[in-house]
């Protein structure tokens, strides 16, 4: 008997939902059972433990924002945050309304009569901070890659180029997002003028911070990926006299993709966890500002608040990682190789 | 002078940490056309050198190559090369390895309708029609190693040069492949220049049988001429006194006068790995400075 059901933690490399939906489908029924002890039971029995623990440690610290949240404060806030998320949702709903009534009456006495559409200015929600966060980061990571493939490759092909490159590779790869987030905001205020922005200035800032702090890793893999290709390939290349530009196609790029993606998804994670900082200090409206808010605000449910965003940053975290692992898996021709 | 491939008085030197290491001394060798070649020799004569600057992929420091009398300086898809690990890329299927060759070398003169059906009768003639679809880690050494020779054969060379091609397979896998290998020589009477260890393969291959000397300043110690009816027949030439001659022969120049030392003297003289980045001119400024 075949089930065909589309097992999706296979896919995501989920154990436990593999292990899930194996059991679901009633195959092997003991040994998937077995599996799925080990794979759903043991990390739910540990998260279990961890929750205890931590309800018990929060509850014996006491700040000056009153007691540290336990798991269930954490719980209620988190659902609160989506009721107020619904809440400014239905209020620009209710404002979209207002408005486009007041335009229906002004033509209805005037036919030529100038009506406007003013935007919704109400505050940001969580949810709406999380989609700047990742809008955010992507576009840091996304020009990080643009910049760093093309000059790992570089690097890789010309052994003088990478011995000039590298010192400078170097000395800037250890540096803080921190360090640089002033400079860039001096930057991008002095450069980035224009009568009608299109972008904000806080989130050029927050993403060229990305930028500068998660390159390096795609730019050292590529050029170790680059300068280790077997040597019996570029012989294949020399003896079928493939030019310059066929050869970097056809023979050098592919062979080095392996580990360009294996950088490529060190420079994300990097990117993720440099964003926090940055926006905290570059006030873009995304989870570390949020965080960085909540803890001006100094109100009892703000440091359950700042928990619900910590956890929320380490799923999204790992939902990014997870992302850049399927591209992985998908782009490497090395079936040889262990991902995980 | 009017030989096919010549070898003429070729030496080669390579610097190393410890000084100059002169590898090859004074090779020189004649094939004719569809002459089949084996070079045999230990481990470390130099065997691969000789192949290299046949293909071009190294410059020897004093004499040169001379291919339908025109001086070899380059590597060129007229001398194809079997490399013995396969070197198919490993991101590119089966049919696509043979294709890009194809591409390369007759992307000119034939068209792509013509390019596909050639791509195709040479993985037919290394008996790999059915699996052209197949990714290099998906099949077998033996088969990885048919398509590097299906690869090389679709350059229409005139010189099929071949390193040890058999050498990182099993023996049955090994028999069989020779026995591929003389079927396709057979139908296409190319000039080939292979190296190998295994004496057995030389003999029932071969046209003649080139013995190198041990290294350093390698050369060519006797050449024994094969001569055996074709097609040749593996099992009726077990028993044959004739070729059983030729083997003792080869193996009494192996063992006997040239002996593998036991206790080498210093390191192995291992020829340092052809350099692909470094142009000619660079090599050979470094060559010079070593020869003095």
């Amino acid at each position: 008997m075949s089930t065909t059901i589309i097992n999706p933690g296979k896919s995501f490399d989920l154990k436990w939902l593999q292990s899930l939906f194996a059991f679901l489908e009633g195959d092997r029924l003991v040994k998937a059972t077995s599996s799925l002890i080990k794979q759903l039971l043991i990390p739910l029995a540990a998260l279990g433990l961890f929750l205890m623990l931590w309800s018990a440690g929060a509850a014996s610290v006491t700040t000056s924002l009153g007691q540290l949240p336990g798991p269930v404060q954490v719980w209620g806030q988190g659902v609160q945050l989506y009721k107020e998320h619904q809440a400014e949702r239905q209020k620009e709903v209710a404002f979209y309304q207002r408005q486009e009534q007041r335009n229906q009456a002004k033509l209805a006495k005037n036919p030529a009569a100038e009506v406007k559409v003013r935007p919704y200015t109400g505050k940001p929600t969580f949810l709406d901070q999380i989609v700047t966060s990742l809008v955010t980061v992507a576009t840091g990571f996304i020009i990080a890659s643009l910049i760093a493939i093309p000059i790992g490759i570089i690097c890789g092909m010309s052994a003088t180029l990478y011995r000039a490159i590298n010192p400078l590779i170097q000395l800037f790869k250890p540096v803080s997002p921190l360090a640089w987030l002033p400079i860039v905001t001096m930057v991008v205020s002095a450069v980035y003028i224009s009568d009608e922005p299109m972008f904000d200035k806080a989130f050029i800032t927050s993403a060229i911070t990305v930028t500068l702090c998660c390159i390096w890793p795609t730019i050292i893999n590529t050029t170790v990926g680059v300068s280790s290709i077997d040597r019996d390939l570029i012989n294949v290349s020399r003896v079928l006299r493939l030019g310059w530009l066929t050869k970097t196609i056809k023979i050098v790029i592919p062979s080095s993709i392996p580990m360009m993606f294996a950088g490529l998804r060190l420079s994300l994670g990097i990117g993720w966890m440099v964003l926090i900082a940055a926006e905290m200090l570059a006030q873009n409206p995304g989870l570390g500002k949020f965080v960085w808010d909540e803890f001006q605000n100094g109100s009892s449910n703000s440091l359950s608040r700042i928990m619900v965003a910590v956890l929320v940053i380490g799923c999204l975290g790992f939902i990014l990682d997870r992302g850049m692992l399927l591209l992985q898996r998908w782009a490497t021709w090395d079936r040889n190789a262990v991902l995980r | 002078m009017n030989n096919y491939l010549s070898l003429e008085n070729i030496s080669i030197t390579f610097a190393t940490d410890n000084g100059p290491l002169n590898v090859l001394d004074d090779v020189s060798l004649k094939v004719d056309q569809g002459e089949f070649i084996s070079l045999i020799g230990h481990s470390g004569c130099g065997k691969s050198t000789v192949l290299n600057i046949v293909a071009g992929l190294l410059n020897a420091t004093t004499g040169g190559v001379l291919l339908e009398n025109r001086e070899v300086t380059e590597p060129g898809p007229d001398r194809a090369v079997v490399f013995q690990n396969h070197s198919l890329l490993p991101w590119l299927s089966v049919y696509d390895n043979v294709r890009l060759a194809v591409d390369q070398v007759f992307g000119k003169q034939k068209s792509r309708q013509e390019r596909h059906e050639w791509t195709l009768h040479n993985l037919e003639l290394v008996h790999m029609g059915h699996a052209i679809e197949r990714r290099p880690d998906e099949i077998s050494g033996g088969m990885k190693q048919r398509v590097g020779i299906a690869r090389a054969l679709a350059m229409e060379p005139k010189v099929l040069l071949m390193d040890e091609p058999f050498g990182a397979l099993d023996s049955l896998t090994r028999t069989h492949m020779q026995d591929s290998l003389m079927e396709i020589q057979g139908e296409l009477n190319n000039t080939v220049i292979m190296i190998t260890h295994d004496v057995d393969e030389a003999v029932l291959l071969s046209d003649r049988i080139v013995m190198m000397t041990n290294g350093p300043s390698a050369t060519i110690g006797e050449i024994l001429a094969i001569e055996l009816e074709r097609p040749r027949h593996r099992l009726q030439l077990a028993d044959d006194p004739t070729y059983n001659h030729y083997r003792a022969e080869v193996l009494r120049f192996l063992h006997d006068r040239h002996a593998q030392p036991d206790v080498p003297t210093g390191k192995p003289a291992k020829a340092p790995e052809v350099t692909a980045e470094a142009p000619a001119e660079e090599r050979h400024a470094r060559l010079k400075l070593a020869t003095g």
